[in-house]
């Protein structure tokens, strides 16, 4: 077994699209469900998993995209960190090109300045090890996936005693924004479907107060298309039966209290914090920054920069994108001036963006 | 961003090891799993494994799913 072409056989597809068929008949009524990890917002594009649904479903994409909901003055700050002497800025790719108010990384490397794409936050340690006469920082930007391989490199880099390695840190927890999607009176979600490798780390009983508290259903899913489709039959199953739960489908990786190896780490060099999100603003206890013993780390109070004030576009709907209050269509912007090769906004420039899925693939 | 690729460990060193997928190698830290082997299917995520997959588990899905195709319209909204 190899864990992949298993789960995208056709024939178990076709059955199980037709059981939600089956189940939205008796259910009646539409459903809105909303998936809050990018990884599945483009499974379920790249798969054409709307296409096999009834109408009556409709999948809406929450702010499940790192890149995303980064605010623009995160940008301009790591564009500032590029500009100092002696620095190498390094990053996962997908940073590459998001505007901040004036400037992108691409750009800037374009310009001169010393940016390079990782793959893994050691391989910027890595770099940091082979140039000790440079400082090299790294974004640290992401959910509960990626924030445990942050806080295993900086333990990486304290044993190897490396000094010249920073990190700017932006990491993200998703249940908060959750909970606040939950409590908005504009936005009717009937189930979550859960992400599945921030669901590996952090285990499935921290979506418990949704169900307990605000009677959301949530089901943990795979990435690939039968566990989706099998999620959403599990969702539905909650919806017809009135009984609001907690259930994980990806039950081959996710546990119920999640990697505690990693999030003993995560405890260990992260403290939590008030975080500003695009599109939903400060959203308390949702961030992560270095704790106390781990401040040697933090690229934004080792280098005193200033940063140009923050701007957006004004056309730039991503906003209202990410919290699902708008499909990508209805920005003025979308496809006319905000595409793939000249994003506008963040939704463009991610792979996992919304209006990126919209655009490679169309709509329903 | 989460994206993650299941991959074997074919050879393991302290907290590092190597892993494999269709051909493709790749040395990755262990730091997150303490009590993967070789032998075993990860989940690697930006140079990390991030969990251990159960095969079991993964065949229970499977199963579970084929049970769900085999279901009769009766059966559903009980």
């Amino acid at each position: 077994m190899k864990f992949v072409d298993e789960f995208r056989n056709v024939d178990v597809a076709r059955e199980l699209s037709g059981k939600i068929e089956q189940t939205m008949a008796h259910l009646g009524r539409p459903v809105c469900l909303m998936e809050v990890c990018g990884t599945h917002t483009m499974s379920i594009y790249r798969h054409g998993i709307k296409t096999i649904l009834p109408s009556s479903i409709k999948l809406l994409s929450g702010p499940g995209c790192p890149v995303c909901v980064t605010p623009n003055s995160y940008l301009d700050q790591a564009i500032a960190f590029s500009r100092l002497d002696d620095v190498i800025v390094t990053t996962f790719g997908d940073m590459l090109n998001v505007p901040g108010s004036s400037a992108t990384l691409a750009g800037e490397r374009a310009a001169g300045h010393d940016i390079r794409t990782v793959y893994s936050p050691l391989d910027a340690l890595a770099l940091a090890q082979r140039n000790p006469d440079k400082k090299v920082i790294f974004l640290a930007v992401g959910f509960e996936t990626t924030s445990p391989t942050i806080a295993g490199t900086l333990l990486e880099s304290q044993e190897l005693s490396i000094s010249n390695f920073f990190v700017s840190c932006a990491h993200k927890l998703i249940p908060p924004a959750m909970k606040l999607l939950v409590q908005d009176p504009e936005l009717q979600i009937d189930g979550f479907i859960c992400p599945a490798h921030v669901s590996a780390i952090i285990g499935s009983d921290a979506y418990e107060f949704l169900a307990r508290d605000y009677g959301i259903p949530c089901v943990i899913t795979g990435f690939e298309p039968l566990d989706i489709l099998q999620g959403i039959w599990m969702l539905l199953q909650q919806i017809l039966n009135s009984s609001p739960r907690v259930e994980t489908q990806y039950s081959r990786v996710v546990k119920k209290k999640g990697n505690t190896t990693a999030l003993r780490l995560l405890a260990e060099v992260f403290e939590k914090t008030d975080a500003a999100w695009r599109g939903l603003g400060i959203v308390p206890e949702s961030g992560l920054s270095l704790a106390k013993g781990y401040k040697r780390f933090d690229a934004g109070s080792v280098f005193q920069i200033a940063c140009e004030e923050e701007r957006e576009h004004p056309g730039c709907r991503c906003g209202e994108v990410i919290k699902g209050k708008r499909e990508p269509e209805t920005c003025g912007l979308f496809r006319i001036v905000c595409t793939p090769l000249a994003p506008v906004g963040p939704c463009m420039v991610s792979p996992e963006g919304t209006c990126a899925a919209h655009y490679k693939y169309g709509t329903d | 961003m989460c994206l993650a690729f299941p991959m074997k460990i074919i050879n393991k060193d302290g907290h590092s090891a190597t892993v494999e997928a269709g051909g493709v190698s790749r040395e990755i830290s262990l730091r997150l799993i303490e009590d993967a082997g070789v032998g075993d299917y990860v989940l690697v995520h930006a140079g990390f494994a991030i969990e251990t997959i159960d095969e079991h588990e993964a065949q229970e899905t499977l199963k579970l799913m084929e049970q769900i195709a085999l279901l009769q319209e009766d059966d559903e909204i009980r």
